[in-house]
């Protein structure tokens, strides 16, 4: 109960914090960036030791993924920051002259931001960058999956930054359920699409809106390549992409990978080797982040009917929580390998005829967040933009499309609704007033009752922009 | 029946039916000729449902939507043109851009109150034509409170669009409730805050992405320093020439001050008469109150002796007509239901504070309104409102006309709503803008795998940091590997 009083008095200072204004000028968005940039240059080594602690990530994953892009936002939104504050003019038709017309983002109030635990300082701060550039106060509530750095959280984010506007809050789902019954002017979820299902349900109570970033099965289509070079380029983006982004628990990593049956021995072979130069090194592979996790991706393999198809890898170390990173070829489509999310170091390999079947496969299964495609063939390359949706679609590369600030980060049906990164994170926590100004020079009586038929006759010219139809009619030269 | 009205437009859907530019030409050019050819029904249905009057009609709902069908003809081209964005040095060389694409089979439900336009036109049919624009399915729910106007719909829409992939599905409760149910892959619900709440936790559940055009008080600052002649009769058009006062962006309430108040009330009196004549429950171009439980609920709003006494013009009513005049009340108690719930009707309180500056603070103590409206030429007061006053939308010294402005994003904040639209709105409204990122094999860094050696670190963080040493160094191979 104690805990219920408590959050309740965060919620309320973080409103009266944004109602007394403090939060709305440049400077103090300003500020606030320069203070998180301050904390990941100076904490950095310290926010190493709590990702390395949470999930056995090496630093140079920790720095590619999360602190170093990050700073580049943070950055980035310093730069731009003045210019995406700055009202939009927009036209106004001649009819309603004078008249000005412009959209003026304001901030939404007070948001809660949900970070899910294997990004799990990328997935706090990159939305917190975007709500704080617009103008919010925020509650970021980080998973209790990742302790240490929900600690670094906690401990750093007041002392850089406005604590009274911005605050952490620890716990474990009994604190977000608690959280979600107040009401906020926004929530990002980040996280798996039942819980995402719960925190849309509570929101509607309050008529909260809500951005919700779920993840999903997302393919990895893989057609012939036209060179030696290009094939070990590209296995070096399935490898890392798949088993370098946090041992495959990460929402954009590969799920799983399609490839025409002819290609799967030159392919096996090129993934085998690379495989083995990139993780020759135990720590270069992060570990599956609990006990339950592991558990859950045990079951996946130990299914009866997906045992066989273990082609490479499956050996696990229960007590360090690593899993070998594993391929399997053709499990049953109707397995659970196969229909939910896999999140971790197994790679299910499917094989078809043409490769062109595989967007048939990728259509009958729920828009994922991603979707990646290794092919030199134009036509394909169109047919998938076109025959397929999904959050994104990256060719030729995966997960790299996340670095890009231009691009919008979301996903679309079961993989989510909303979108940011870059100007986006600032305008998901905006809205976007429309503000149009009149004034009293011009007076159009026809707009008045009463009225009659020679007013409807105007005002239907006047409403085809016809102006000189309308000039002809109020002169009676014209019905 | 739901459920097969959702299958068979996902059927439609998934054979691709909706997506060639074309088609969508094809339905919008339907819809303008329906528009043009069958104006004097739909100005019936509109009058059988609200009386209401003939300009309102053609003003309010058919012209605008013409006017919104032909932006999106217009529009359409570049809208669906795809969007190139600067790509990054982190992973030159690469091409990247956004591509708008349907989100797939939409449900419109649509309010009672501009049946037409919140159908087909503006407040809703702007959202059936921005569905249609960006190539999904819709199923459009007309209200049943306007039973005329929701027939014509169902009976006229199959004559004129492609009826494979755009349906209208009549009823109440029910039939709504039904087709919450299926699973749709946007739900746009016009009408009030407490269904709303059943509307968006019903698409919780498919994890169905929602836009919601509610509605709240919209409140009209009066400053002395204005033109009052004008600003009262745009003020009272925009109450009683929009239904009467049943509209979402009707002004609710004035706010001025006390000093202002007897002129300011003199003057609506002039207008109403000049509008509406002596006995306005006879004007033709007055609108009815929808129903009887609504002009019930209305007229138990002045009930109350404390709220009756307030009243300084007006209050008649004709029960059998389901009419109420024109009604302008003064300094009524804080506390009633007509200053607390929003009023969606002809009744007009003002409020008045000492000095004009109070009434941004007051109208911050509710709940985020769809419009607010202030007269003034007193600039200062002017950006004091749009700095402070977080809103749907604004406009100063006129009431209502943004929402005929197609570049101007409608729609509500907080508890007026969520998601805009109008014009290119509408359009992103109902689309996923879907990021595309091409790469090629030019570029490889081999510093982004593991093993993870500290030179590598280097140039990974200046790939990361945008240097271009760091890219010209990663792609001439840096760091060099033993094989």
């Amino acid at each position: 109960m104690a805990v219920v009083a408590e959050l309740g008095e965060t919620v309320s200072k973080l409103r009266q914090a944004y109602e007394s204004s403090r939060t709305r000028s440049l400077a103090w968005r300003q500020a606030q960036l320069r203070g998180l940039l301050r904390l990941l240059k100076e904490q950095q080594e310290t926010a190493f030791e709590a990702l390395h602690e949470d999930l056995g990530k090496h630093r140079a994953e920790a720095y590619r993924d999360e602190v170093g892009l990050l700073m580049k936002s943070a950055n980035e939104a310093l730069r731009q920051l003045g210019k995406w504050m700055t009202p939009e003019k927009v036209w106004v038709p001649l009819v309603a002259f004078p008249a000005t017309g412009q959209i003026v983002p304001e901030p939404l109030g007070v948001i809660l931001i949900f970070a899910c635990w294997n990004v799990p300082l990328g997935l706090s701060l990159e939305p917190l960058i975007g709500a704080i550039a617009a103008g919010n106060a925020v509650a970021l509530k980080p998973s209790e999956l990742s302790p240490c750095t929900a600690k670094f959280l906690a401990e750093n984010v007041g002392k850089y930054m406005d604590a009274a506007a911005v605050k952490v809050v620890q716990g474990g789902p009994e604190v977000g359920e608690q959280l979600m019954e107040h009401r906020w002017d926004k929530v990002l979820f980040t996280g798996s699409p039942r819980v995402g299902r719960a925190v849309m349900a509570a929101a509607s109570k309050h008529l909260t809106p809500v951005a919700l970033e779920l993840g999903g099965k997302c393919p990895c289509i893989f057609d012939m390549m036209s060179s030696a070079r290009e094939l070990q380029i590209a296995v070096n983006r399935i490898v890392g992409a798949k088993w370098s982004c946090c041992a495959g628990q990460a929402c954009l990593a590969i799920d799983y990978l399609l490839v025409e049956e002819r290609y799967l021995p030159v392919l096996l072979k090129v993934l085998k080797s690379t495989m083995k130069r990139f993780f020759s090194d135990a720590d270069a592979m992060a570990r599956i982040v609990s006990a339950r996790h592991f558990e859950r991706l045990r079951n996946l393999l130990k299914d009866r009917e997906v045992a066989p198809s273990i082609l490479h890898g499956g050996s696990m170390d229960a007590e360090n929580l690593y899993i070998e990173p594993t391929i399997l070829l053709n499990p049953p489509l109707d397995s659970a390998i196969m229909t939910e999310e896999i999140f971790g170091p197994l790679l299910p390999i499917i094989t078809l005829k043409k490769i062109e079947d595989s967007i048939a496969f990728v259509r009958a299964m729920p828009k994922p967040l991603a979707l990646y495609a290794f092919t030199g063939d134009a036509k394909l390359r169109r047919r998938i933009v076109e025959e397929t949706s999904s959050g994104s679609v990256t060719f030729n590369d995966a997960v790299v499309q996340y670095a890009i600030d231009a691009l919008p980060f979301g996903g679309v049906g079961q993989s989510g609704s909303g979108q940011y990164h870059g100007k986006y994170s600032f305008e998901m926590f905006s809205h976007k007033k429309a503000v149009m100004k009149r004034g009293y020079l011009i007076e159009l009586t026809l707009r008045y009752p009463p009225w009659n038929e020679r007013k409807i006759a105007l005002m239907r010219h006047l409403y085809r922009f016809d102006y000189f139809g309308f000039v002809l009619c109020f002169l009676g030269l014209r019905r | 029946m739901a459920a097969e009205v959702a299958r068979e437009l996902r059927a439609s859907f998934a054979a691709g039916r909706t997506r060639p530019v074309e088609w969508r030409a094809a339905q919008l050019r339907a819809l303008v000729k329906m528009i043009e050819e069958k104006e004097g029904d739909i100005s019936a249905a509109l009058h059988a449902d609200l009386a209401k009057p003939h300009m309102e009609s053609y003003l309010h709902e058919i012209s605008l939507a013409k006017a919104s069908c032909t932006f999106a003809l217009k529009g359409m081209k570049s809208w669906t043109k795809p969007e190139k964005v600067p790509a990054a040095i982190t992973t030159f060389p690469s091409t990247a851009q956004i591509v708008s694409e349907p989100l797939g089979v939409v449900l419109v439900i649509s309010a009672w109150n501009y049946p037409f336009c919140k159908s087909m036109i503006h407040c809703s049919i702007d959202p059936v034509i921005g569905a249609i624009a960006a190539g999904n399915a819709v199923v459009l729910k007309p209200s049943e409170i306007a039973p005329a106007t929701s027939s014509l719909f169902a009976k006229l829409l199959p004559e004129y669009v492609d009826n494979s992939c755009i349906k209208v599905v009549e009823g109440g409760v029910e039939e709504t409730t039904a087709l919450l149910e299926q699973k749709w892959d946007k739900i746009f619900y016009t009408g009030s805050g407490t269904v709303a709440r059943v509307v968006m936790a019903a698409a919780a559940k498919h994890l169905t992405p929602v836009a919601l055009e509610l509605g709240g008080k919209c409140p009209v600052i009066v400053d002395s320093n204005v033109d009052l002649h004008v600003a009262i009769k745009r003020i009272a058009v925009g109450k009683w020439g929009c239904n009467n006062g049943q509209a979402c962006i009707a002004p609710d309430y004035i706010i001025t001050t006390k000093a202002f108040a007897p002129e300011l009330v003199d003057s609506l009196k002039r207008v109403i008469e000049r509008f509406y004549g002596e006995d306005p429950l006879q004007s033709a171009d007055l609108s009815r109150i929808v129903n009887s439980k609504h002009f019930n609920r209305l007229t138990s709003l002045v009930e109350d002796k404390k709220v009756a006494d307030k009243i300084v013009y007006g209050g008649q009513t004709d029960e059998k007509q389901l009419k109420i005049a024109p009604t302008v009340l003064l300094d009524v108690p804080l506390d009633t239901a007509l200053m607390t719930a929003e009023i969606f009707g002809p009744y007009l309180p003002i409020i008045t504070v000492e000095k004009i500056e109070e009434s941004i603070d007051f109208i911050n103590s509710k709940t985020k309104p769809l419009a607010a409206y202030l007269f003034t030429k007193n600039k200062k007061l002017q950006d004091d409102f749009v700095a402070n006053v977080p809103a749907g939308g604004m406009l100063v010294n006129d009431v209502a006309l943004h929402l005929a402005n197609p570049h101007l994003p409608f729609g509500g904040v907080g508890e007026s709503g969520m998601g805009s639209y109008h014009g290119k709105f509408s359009f992103d409204c109902f689309s996923h803008k879907k990021a595309v990122l091409i790469r090629g094999f030019g570029g490889e860094a081999t510093a982004r795998y593991p093993p993870y050696t500290t030179e590598k670190q280097k140039i990974l963080r200046g790939l990361i940091n945008g240097s271009f040493i760091a890219l010209i160094l990663a792609l001439l191979g840096f760091p060099r590997e033993k094989r």
